[in-house]
């Protein structure tokens, strides 16, 4: 077992943890929104990270080249990029609107006045 | 306000070589990096530079509503017409080897047509959600 | 990278924090790059440092700008975090080791986008190739997707600023009906 190897996994879950402790433990809703964008950005790095092969270069063929690191995450993970960016987006939108209708962005004062309601 | 006069002269300077680039990106990503989805989002950069140094009302003059929406729906509207225009031609949904009498050549022109489609929904998605977010009507 | 996010979650000022997240996007491109994915990297680089952080600002603007108690209850969220963490790394042991060209990720169908995007398409560029014709149906979904959204915001906040402009096409339309 050489550990050493997995050590990208590790960073992966790490990012991953960091996203997910933000997400759960604050109230404030832009930085949940952060917190998700935190966590989907360990996913890319998983992804990519996985896309790698030992000695290859970037999925550009050319000649004389024989080793290219997988091309099928790369594709996946860039579409993911631009539609993170649109659903952020409409996050935002939803944070926007909530702060319209409740006066506060807080997760807690929003179930304050639901409860007062 | 010298900054904002230096600001304006740079931005000046820089937002067509940006708008260059996105086109450079945009027709050059079947050979190196870059493709739609980039090229759409810098172009879309160079409008929020622009509406960020001169202004949002004078930005809307320059890209109206109408227009990003527009681009926005002609952008999946190309796209998914190219894969119509398979069906058409006789191949699959999205099949390009039909588009031209050569398949290399007709992968070669879907995958630009459609490349074409992606970089104008994206560039108009984020004009719009951007204007939206400025507080000016999208 | 992991630095730059350990100081997101302590950090009370939300205008920091959108600042740090985009210096965070900008370390995983560089990342990518280490990794091989040109096209990614290109992509995070200008999507995840330029639009997010703008839109960021933007909902700030709208907003708020200061985040305002602390969080009140730490304990538990971290230990379900740990918790979750651990299992996790203990999934991780079976996994094929980083950048082994025998892994199982890579003896499916990249073998064959890799030989026949030469033949096929003619293209250099096989993430392009890929992400345009072997996959067009996924492109033409995501494309969508960001279509779709850019729509559910402009219902969500483009027609509360100006509702009396915003509502003359919307009574057309229900003329026509």
């Amino acid at each position: 077992m050489e550990f050493p190897g997995l050590y990208n996994y590790w960073i992966t879950i790490v990012l991953m943890m960091v996203g997910f402790y933000i997400v759960i433990a604050h109230d404030n809703l832009i930085k949940k929104v952060v917190g998700l964008n935190i966590f989907q950005v360990s996913v890319f790095v998983f992804y990519i990270s996985m896309a790698k092969v030992q000695g290859g270069t970037a999925p550009i063929l050319d000649a004389g080249i024989e080793t290219y690191s997988n091309p099928l995450p790369h594709v996946l993970i860039l579409t993911a990029i631009v539609v993170a960016v649109a659903t952020t987006a409409l996050a935002l939108a939803l944070v926007v609107r909530i702060r319209n209708a409740y006066g506060t962005i807080e997760d807690d004062e929003i179930e304050g006045q639901e409860d007062d309601a | 306000m010298i900054f904002k006069a230096i600001l304006r002269v740079v931005s000046k300077l820089l937002i067509p070589p940006i708008m260059l680039f996105a086109l450079y990106v945009q027709f050059h990503g079947d050979f190196g990096p870059g493709g739609g989805f980039q090229a759409g989002v810098i172009f879309a950069s160079a409008f929020i530079l622009y509406a960020l140094i001169f202004g949002i009302d004078n930005a809307r003059k320059v890209a109206p509503a109408w227009a990003t929406r527009t681009l926005l729906s002609l952008g999946l509207l190309l796209y998914a017409s190219v894969g119509v225009a398979g069906i058409l031609l006789g191949g699959n949904f999205l099949d390009y080897s039909v588009l031209a009498d050569n398949p290399v050549i007709g992968q070669h022109l879907g995958i630009t047509l459609i490349e074409f489609g992606v970089g104008a929904t994206v560039s108009g998605a984020m004009i719009t959600i951007f204007f939206i977010f400025a507080h000016q009507d999208g | 990278m992991a630095v730059t996010a350990l100081a997101l979650v302590r950090l009370r000022n939300l205008f920091a924090v959108v600042m740090l997240a985009g210096v965070f996007s900008l370390l995983a491109a560089v990342l990518y790059v280490v990794l091989d994915a040109v096209d990614v990297a290109f992509t995070e680089a200008a999507v995840g440092a330029g639009i997010t952080t703008v839109l960021m600002l933007g909902t700030l603007a709208l907003t708020t700008s200061d985040e305002k108690a602390a969080p009140r209850k730490t304990l538990a969220p971290l230990l379900l975090v740990v918790a979750t963490g651990a299992v996790l790394i203990y999934g991780t042991m079976d996994m094929p080791r980083y950048g082994d060209p025998n892994a199982p990720i890579h003896s499916h169908v990249a073998p064959y986008y890799l030989t026949r995007t030469g033949p096929d398409t003619g293209l250099p560029n096989v993430v392009t190739a890929v992400l345009a014709s072997y996959r067009g149906y996924d492109t033409l979904g995501e494309v969508a997707v960001i279509f779709t959204a850019a729509v559910g915001v402009l219902i969500l906040i483009g027609r509360s600023r100006r509702p009396k402009k915003k509502r003359k096409p919307a009574d057309k339309k229900e003329a026509a009906q």
